[in-house]
């Protein structure tokens, strides 16, 4: 019989293979597509005046939820493309800035620049289970209304900007 | 024309891979000589035309036909020349053709080099070389035809992904596919000695320079790949646990197995069952790899487009080439007698423990790899697996086998006395241990984890110089020493080197992230760096920001560095381009991060210093040298007039 275990764990494999075919690990169904974006109210990164941030104050623009993290190397390689972003285009971007623990956030944007508008601090994650946060960088298209309308798996490179994210800011007239 | 040319020069490879797989394994099943003489020729023509469907595209590269659509995606006129052939290999479609072009050169190699081997031995392990590379011709010219037409043409090519265009990336591709399609080799060595049920020392010793040459290539190639990860993503680190990374990792853990059992097998016939599985299982994963990286079922930071058709093809074909061999595997299991017996303390059970924590770090990989689509698949969440496992897992798995290498290569075959390897090695432990413990406290203090590295490198160094005494004592000369025990002893060497390198450089770098306007300065690690601003700077095909900083040590000036910031023109992507000073005890490493106003006056900048990160490199060399060096012992080659006379013998009987 002992044999025949290498075979059989093989062909375990290729089942789970067959099926992992027709999951796309970068698209993460989101319930929130065409509902209201969660609310939450969280103290803003690099304030010691106490502002707070929530999405309620977006309400009649177009802007984009980015989730990041400090520990996120994903992270740094798409901060030149969110960077430029914020410069050459209006939509505004926030960046949730996702279970810091080790408190480097303002720092590192000090030094490196902010793409962000605002960048509220979710240090315990729970905002991010409310969104359905897997994994950073996740980046949430929110329209006028407050509905998410797109959600965005991975870092934002030019490519996914032009093919993903911008028919949909057109579609929206943003 | 040309690409018209190159495609039925793919479509003819076909017809000579199906020739070569059925007419030489149906004539060694028959005994027939007529049709195992197809096998050479066959595997020699699939070859040239597999060339010159390469040349093809790679001609069409260079001239830049944008009426090819796979040039047009991967190519850009204002590309540099050289750039346009490596994209050749840069697309999908290309590094498949580069993955079958690299087959039929090994089954080329194999028909050249095997004069000495039975005819039937020949036939079947060119056959089922032709059968693999079946499958991957038919998967280029049924989902992935790199030279489709693209009508009408595009006016530019979309430019190839800069983060490939870099000459690390030039040849990193070409050395893993090297080692990948190698283990074929091993893999239709096995397959022919399960089918004709001749599991023997022959067999082993005939596997032997084939699966330690792919070795060598699979390790140049993986350490191609960190070196290059180093230079050229700016963030200084060179290993990721990427599952790209983990896909070629994978087959390497085994392949280090493999050679390590083949030796058994050889020397003493021992392992046999375990030999051809492990035989099996290299080659597997190097498929299993090419399905992870080529069918999106993983996400990885570096993985090529993704397309599910091709990854149900690939699957398919794994099913068939993997299931099949397991099946007869298991087939024919109960004819594998073992051989000679051992006992607990002999070079046979280190080199079991070795291989059984070589498989068992490989398993822990494949787990963290695909643990991920495993959950995925159950309904289970999405969720990512990093660094932190691999390295809590990986490191304390490989340790002991580290250890084991001080051992086994001192231990004699069947049986070695525990008393007497301990008076041989108790010093080399005595000094190894000292040396763990005392190096960290006079760097940084009391440090575990550099400890364990520092020990096991100066362990397996002090074991190879012991090994070396023994057997010069009674007067044997160096040069008199076998190449296989020259290339055993400098790969391990490297190994050695390499960790002390990781080790120290892992431990004790340090990093500083600053904001830098013009005039300021830094220090770290006793070095001041001066930023000296941008100055904007036209290349080929991108724009860039090159910044210049001085670097002085102790008032002195050094040396001075041009990190650069650059935009491709046609991809508008952002790339960092590191600017590195080595140097044989440390990296000095500056890389630029962003402008923080816009008069590009300050910027964010990244500064390292990576103590002894080169002997990383500088060990791999003498890994690849090793196993180059193995492979060529004059053994291999004597074996020649031994076996002759034994297959005449055969045939006449």
């Amino acid at each position: 019989m002992k044999r025949w275990l290498p075979l059989v764990i093989f062909l375990v494999l290729v089942g789970f293979f067959a099926k992992g075919l027709f999951l796309n690990p970068r698209e993460v169904p989101s319930p929130f597509i065409g509902k209201p974006a969660p609310a939450f109210t969280l103290p803003v990164v690099g304030d010691a005046g106490g502002r707070t941030f929530s999405p309620a104050e977006m309400k009649g623009k177009v802007w984009l939820l980015n989730v990041w993290a400090p520990w996120c190397v994903s992270c740094r390689q798409e901060h030149p493309v969110l960077m430029e972003l914020a410069q050459s285009q209006p939509v505004p971007i926030v960046g949730l800035n996702w279970k810091d623990k080790d408190r480097e956030a303002a720092q590192l944007l000090a030094q490196q620049g902010s793409p962000y508008v605002a960048v509220p601090d979710d240090l315990s994650g729970k905002v991010g289970i409310d969104y359905g946060v897997t994994g950073t960088p996740e980046t949430y298209l929110i329209d006028r209304d407050g509905i998410v309308r797109l959600k965005h798996v991975g870092p934002i490179s030019p490519e996914v900007w032009k093919d993903k994210i911008e028919p949909k800011l057109k579609e929206l007239g943003a | 024309m040309i690409p018209e040319l190159g495609h039925f020069a793919l479509i003819i490879a076909l017809l000579l891979a199906i020739t070569q797989a059925i007419l030489p394994l149906l004539g060694a099943q028959r005994g027939n000589l007529t049709l195992m003489a197809v096998a050479r020729p066959a595997a020699q023509g699939q070859f040239l035309f597999l060339v010159l469907a390469f040349g093809c595209l790679a001609w069409s590269f260079l001239v830049n036909d944008f009426t090819v659509e796979n040039v047009a995606r991967n190519s850009f006129s204002q590309l540099p020349e050289v750039y346009r052939f490596t994209a050749t290999w840069g697309s999908h479609e290309g590094s498949m053709l580069l993955w079958v072009l690299m087959l039929a050169f090994w089954s080329t190699a194999v028909s050249v080099f095997s004069r000495h081997l039975p005819d039937d031995m020949v036939a079947r392990v060119i056959g089922v070389m032709g059968l693999i590379s079946i499958g991957f011709i038919a998967f280029l010219l049924t989902t992935s035809n790199p030279f489709d037409r693209l009508i009408p043409g595009a006016p530019d090519g979309r430019d190839m992904n800069p983060l490939l265009q870099d000459w690390g990336m030039i040849i990193h591709p070409p050395m893993l596919y090297m080692g990948y399609v190698g283990f074929a080799v091993a893999f239709a060595f096995a397959i022919a000695a399960l089918i004709s049920g001749r599991l023997d020392a022959a067999w082993a010793r005939w596997s032997r320079p084939w699966t330690t040459v792919a070795w060598a290539f699979l390790t140049a190639g993986i350490v191609l790949g960190a070196w290059w990860a180093y230079r050229e993503l700016g963030w200084g680190g060179w290993w990721f646990w990427d599952p790209t990374e983990n896909a070629s990792f994978m087959p390497w853990l085994a392949g280090t197995a493999l050679i390590h059992s083949l030796a058994v097998t050889e020397k003493r016939g021992a392992f046999k069952a375990w030999t051809v599985l492990l035989a099996l299982t290299a080659f597997s994963l190097s498929l299993l790899g090419t399905f992870l990286v080529r069918s999106g079922v993983l996400s990885s930071v570096h993985a090529f487009a993704t397309d599910p058709a091709r990854g149900a093809f690939i699957l398919g074909f794994l099913a068939v080439v993997i299931g099949g061999s397991l099946t007869l595997f298991a087939w024919r299991a109960p004819r594998m007698l073992t051989g000679g017996a051992f006992t607990w303390v002999s070079r046979e059970a280190m080199l079991l423990a070795n291989n059984v924590i070589l498989l068992a770090a490989m398993g822990s990989v494949l787990l963290g790899t695909l643990y991920p689509l495993l959950m995925d698949a159950l309904g289970m969440g999405k969720i990512s697996v990093g660094p932190p496992y691999f390295n809590a897992v990986f490191v304390p798995l490989m340790a002991p086998a580290l250890f084991l290498m001080g051992i086994g290569p001192l231990a004699r075959w069947k049986e070695a006395g525990l008393p007497d390897l301990m008076g041989r090695l108790k010093w080399a432990l005595a000094v190894a241990v000292a040396t763990g413990f005392a190096l960290p406290m006079t760097l940084d203090g009391f440090n575990p984890w550099a400890s364990l590295g520092f020990f096991l490198s100066v362990w397996i160094i002090l074991t190879i110089a012991i090994g070396f005494r023994e057997r010069l004592k009674h007067g044997g000369r160096l040069s008199a020493l076998p190449r296989a025990f020259w290339g055993m002893q400098l790969a391990h060497f490297g190994l050695a080197w390499g960790i002390a390198g990781i080790t120290l450089v892992a431990n004790y770098q340090e990093e500083r992230d600053v904001r830098m306007n013009v005039g300021d300065h830094t220090t770290l690690a006793g070095y001041t760096f001066t930023f000296q601003g941008t100055t904007e700077q036209p290349g080929p095909n991108y724009r860039a920001a090159r910044g210049t900083v001085e670097v002085s040590k102790d008032g002195r000036k050094l040396f001075t560095l041009h990190p650069e910031k650059r935009i491709y023109n046609a991809s508008g992507m952002p790339m960092t381009e590191a600017a590195i000073d080595p140097d044989f005890f440390r990296d000095v490493y500056v890389a630029l991060g962003e402008p923080l106003d816009d008069s590009l006056n300050t910027w964010a900048v990244r500064v390292f210093h990576k103590p002894f990160i080169n002997w990383l490199w500088l060990g791999a060399v003498l890994m690849v040298i090793g196993g180059f060096l193995a492979a060529s012992d004059r053994r291999y080659r004597i074996a020649v007039k031994a076996t002759v006379p034994a297959g005449a013998a055969a045939q006449g009987a």
